[in-house]
Formats: structure tokens, C-alpha cells, sequence
């Protein structure tokens, strides 16, 4: 069993109106199972409303299952014993940065979760400036949050769930917020918290160029899982992603159009490089 | 604006003050205070002048940054001294038509602005050298026997200060709102002071809803990071006294003595 396991997972919001009556149920997440295996960078594509938040909300115990369960480390969210283990183990960073961020100094915010879990004083000295190298922010500990960028905002969130020593991160639209510089930093950050310090990492996105370094990609719809594989396997269906209402990367995109017409390219192009050498390789065969 | 309220805010520098824990800046506010309106005499407040202009020369504050932000409250001194000085009855000194100065109300105006005056200056050195954050710190650890009593004491800590947290934020989103709804033709400077309330509605209501939709997600993510209230919780920088605070615990303790006994016997 991975790191991550759901088996089945349901859950439906029921809408009530005014007097408490059932007005109707709306399934946001339709039988998922979903596997990650540690260390893997796993990525959940979908466009808004797809139920892609909803099942995140799922792996840190936030919301529970109405059908099917969810495991974190072989733990079952709906236990209520191992609840804040789950919470420390899974950690998870949201969208607006704004109002995830407790503290009134960087620091003390990266401070925030080890200090509700109860970790001695020295410990959490040692891991605020740990986790504010590993996403480079250590020179910004004393200013205020306010006085940050997004990106670097997000960047501390990062930082406070890392502090927290957990097996997997999870990221819940970490960057719809911010401008393509923020952008960049903070999937950087991500990419280096997979890398170098072999967390797990589940992040979840609309924004297709962030989801060519994943181990594994999933694209939800309705709810349900509508496709899943390599980055690679995803992108080179650019029909069915086109019926999902996502957009495939640029080069992508060109290289697809470019296969229709006639030349002769491999399926799922990722990067510009890619796309110049197969474009050589295919002038080279023609002559 | 808001933002222009220099009222007892934060003054970095690097003084005995300002190093001091804030618990004791805290308890000698409140003695300070107290023993404003024990003394009755001239000597008493001479003494406590004198308190006062020691701690300010320690603190490395200018004077004139301290002195700025209290207009707003300078307005609120007037009307007290007036109200105190033209409404006492006693021995008449001065009488114009209907108007009478007593003796018995110039004292009173008097001391009345000298107590008002060194409480706000008083409280101002407080929230002067003191962060907020260590604020609330030193409240929360000096209130914890109100435990006993069931006081959610860690809870309003912990509101105090998200509440600071988010001050600047929420003010931020009112100057985009006011912006927003000033681009779509709405008027917020013209009419009386009824129509200019009326003008605030559609921005406070706006500015409700985001501020739910903050909590809401704030709550959230504090919950994903393990906050089950004050128990089993830790401290980054927990509060220790040091040398210096018990001299300025002995020097308060004698100081307030000394307002006690002149009280008494003066």
C-alpha cells in the first residue's frame, strides 16, 4: 500500500434550503481510488469544480468520506485517534496565501505548527531555520508577512508545513493565485522539497506546465478520474484533454498540430527542446 | 487614513525598555496607573512626573514621535478640562455673565488633564517598545490562573492576535473595495454625516463577507496544522525573566510604594 491510498472514495455535499430540507446532493468526488507510492510527485489536474480540491481536503482528514475510505500511512482518516498524526504526516498547503499565514513575523509562523504539536523549544528553532532554507527564505525571517510577495508568501506556507517533519505535502492550487514569476519560485520550491528531500508531493493545479516534472498525473472530471499516467501518456491524447476543458502546454499543442498535419513526430511532446530535436530527427529521415 | 494612527504603535530601537519583559511592562502600566489616582497631592505627581520622564528617557523614543499621535486624544482632554472647569460649583474666581470659573473646579481641570495626559503617555510607552505579538504573550501568561475560573485565556490570545495580523490586510481589501465601488460611481466624500453612513453600507458588506470567507479558510489551515487550542502546545519564545526585570520589578514595587504612602499621608 502506498503512502497515499483511497479506495472508493464518495463524498457528496448536501445542499439544504432554508427550513433544513434535502434540496439535492451533489457528488463533488465520485469513486476515486487513488495510489501514491512515497517519494513520488503526483500531480491532480482538473478544471474548477472538477472535485480535485475537495478529494485533497479528503488526505488531511479535513472533510471525511460519505462512501469508501482513505488511508494516509495506513492510517484511516475516520479514526479519530490518529487524527493529528495524519494531519502532521500529510501536511497541506492552500491557495490564498493571505489566509494560511498565522503568525505576524515569518518566523513565528513557520514556528506555528511544531509548536502545536508540542516539540521542545530548541527543536523548533532548529526546525524553523531548516525549513526557511529549504525553500530559501531564510534571509526574510524577521519581516512581516505582509511586507512579501506571493510567491515568497506561499513560499513560508511551504516552510510552516515543512517544519511539521511530514511524509507528504500536499498542495491544493498553490499557485492560482500568483503572478507567473510567483509562479515559478514556488513550483521550484516544490520540485526541490521532491528532489532533494524526498517528500511526496500531490499537487494539485489547472496550470498543465506545472505537471511535466510529475511521476504521475491524474485528471479528474466530474468528480471522477478521467484519465491518469505519465505526463507523457496525458499529453499525447490532446483531443480528450481538449474535451476536459484543459489546455495542453504551447509546444504541446504545435507539435500535436503539426503531427495532424503530416509530419512525422512522437506522441506527447513536453518541452521546446523535445519538439527542435524531433523536428531534426524528422528532417533528417525525409532526406 | 486608518494607517496614519501613530497611536502607541510598535517604535523599533534598541533600549533597556525594549528589552524588558512584557510582562513587567505590562504590571507597571497598570501600577502606573493606579497610582495616578492614588495621589492627590502636588508632591505625588511630581514623583510620578518624574517616573515618567525617566522611563521615556530610557525607552530612546523621541519625545515628539510620542506626542504625534495623540491629537485625536488632545480633543477629548479639552473637553474634559472645559466640562471640569466651567461646571464645578465652589468659591467663584472669575465670573463672566453666566459663566464662572471656580477655584474648587480649576483644580479639579487641572488635575484632571495631568492624570489624563500621564495615563496616555504612560500606556503609550507600553505599546511603544513592546510588539504586539509579546503583548498578547505576556496577557496570556499573567491571566493563565483565570483558568480556574474557566477563562478561555489561550483562545482570546489567540484572537487578539490573528486580529492583529489581519488589520493591515483588511484594510487593505476596504481601500480595493472602496476603489471598486468609487470607479462605479459610488460617492463616499459628499452629504452629511447620515448620508455618508448610509455611503459605508455597500462597503461593509462586502468586506463582512470576505472577512467570513477569511476566517473560514484561516480556521482551516490552522486546523491542518495540528491547532487543537492551548493544550500540549509549546512555545517558540517563551517568556523568562532575566536580571534586568527583577531590578525593574524592585524600582516599580518602591516607586509604587512610595505613591501609596503619599496618598495616604499627603
Amino acid at each position: 500500500m502506498g503512502i497515499i491510498k483511497t479506495d472508493r472514495l464518495v463524498f457528496e455535499y448536501i445542499r439544504r434550503d432554508e427550513e433544513g430540507n434535502v434540496e439535492g446532493i451533489t457528488r463533488a468526488v465520485d469513486e476515486v481510488d487513488l495510489d501514491v507510492q512515497k517519494g513520488e510527485f503526483v500531480a491532480i489536474l482538473g478544471h474548477n469544480g472538477s472535485g480535485k480540491s475537495t478529494l485533497a481536503k479528503h488526505i488531511n482528514a479535513i472533510l471525511y468520506p460519505t462512501e469508501g475510505s482513505v488511508w494516509v500511512d495506513g492510517m484511516d482518516t475516520r479514526e479519530d485517534k490518529d487524527l493529528w498524526n495524519i494531519r502532521q504526516e500529510a501536511g497541506m498547503v492552500f491557495q490564498n496565501p493571505d489566509n494560511q499565514i498565522i503568525g505576524q513575523v515569518v518566523e513565528e509562523d513557520v514556528g506555528f505548527g511544531p509548536e502545536n504539536m508540542g516539540v521542545p523549544t530548541d527543536e523548533i528553532w532548529e526546525r524553523v531555520e531548516e525549513s526557511l532554507k529549504a525553500v530559501g527564505m531564510y534571509q526574510y525571517r524577521k519581516f512581516s508577512p505582509n511586507k512579501l510577495s506571493g510567491g515568497q508568501k506561499q513560499r513560508v506556507s511551504i516552510a510552516g508545513v515543512i517544519a511539521m517533519h511530514p511524509k507528504c505535502i500536499i498542495l491544493d492550487e498553490p499557485t492560482a493565485m500568483l503572478d507567473p514569476n510567483g509562479r515559478r519560485e514556488v513550483v521550484r520550491a516544490v520540485r526541490a522539497l521532491n528532489d532533494v528531500e524526498g517528500i511526496t508531493v500531490l499537487l494539485i493545479t489547472h496550470y498543465m506546465e506545472e505537471i511535466i516534472h510529475a511521476d504521475k498525473v491524474f485528471v479528474m472530471d466530474k468528480g471522477k478520474v478521467a484519465m491518469q499516467g505519465t505526463p507523457r501518456e496525458i499529453f499525447s491524447q490532446v483531443e480528450k484533454l481538449k474535451q476536459l476543458r484543459l489546455d495542453v502546454p504551447q509546444v504541446t499543442l504545435l507539435a500535436h498540430e503539426l503531427k495532424k498535419s503530416g509530419v512525422d513526430l512522437p506522441a506527447g511532446i513536453l518541452t521546446v527542446e523535445e519538439l527542435t530535436q524531433a523536428l531534426e530527427h524528422a528532417q533528417k529521415h525525409k532526406h | 487614513m486608518l494607517r496614519d494612527i501613530t497611536l502607541g504603535q510598535y517604535y523599533q530601537t534598541d533600549s533597556v525598555i525594549h528589552k524588558l519583559d512584557p510582562r513587567v511592562k505590562l504590571i507597571a502600566t497598570i501600577c502606573f496607573i493606579i497610582s495616578l489616582f492614588v495621589v492627590k497631592s502636588w508632591v505625588g505627581y511630581a514623583i510620578a512626573a518624574i517616573f515618567l520622564a525617566v522611563s521615556i528617557k530610557l525607552s530612546k523614543v523621541p519625545f515628539k514621535y510620542m506626542i504625534k499621535g495623540m491629537r485625536a486624544i488632545v480633543f477629548i482632554l479639552l473637553i474634559t478640562v472645559v466640562f471640569n472647569l466651567f461646571l464645578t460649583p465652589g468659591e467663584v474666581l472669575v465670573s463672566v455673565w453666566k459663566i464662572r470659573i471656580t477655584k474648587e473646579g480649576l483644580q479639579t481641570a487641572v488635575t484632571m488633564a495631568v492624570r489624563l495626559s500621564f495615563l496616555i503617555v504612560g500606556s503609550s510607552i507600553m505599546t511603544l517598545t513592546t510588539t504586539p505579538n509579546s503583548l498578547t504573550d505576556a496577557m496570556e501568561k499573567l491571566m493563565k490562573p483565570l483558568k480556574v475560573f474557566k477563562v478561555p485565556v489561550h483562545e482570546v490570545a489567540m484572537m487578539m492576535s490573528i486580529a492583529l495580523r489581519f488589520i493591515p490586510i483588511l484594510l487593505e481589501e476596504t481601500d480595493k473595495i472602496m476603489k471598486a465601488q468609487i470607479a462605479r460611481g459610488a460617492d463616499f466624500e459628499s452629504g452629511n454625516l447620515i448620508k455618508k453612513a448610509k455611503a459605508m453600507v455597500p462597503l461593509l458588506v462586502p468586506l463582512f463577507i470576505s472577512a467570513f470567507r477569511r476566517a473560514n479558510d484561516l480556521a482551516m489551515a490552522m486546523e491542518a496544522r495540528c491547532y487543537r487550542g492551548g493544550e500540549h502546545r509549546t512555545k517558540m519564545k517563551p517568556l523568562k525573566y532575566a536580571g534586568r526585570d527583577r531590578i525593574a520589578y524592585g524600582v516599580l514595587a518602591a516607586y509604587f510604594a512610595v505613591c501609596i504612602v503619599i496618598g495616604i499621608y499627603l
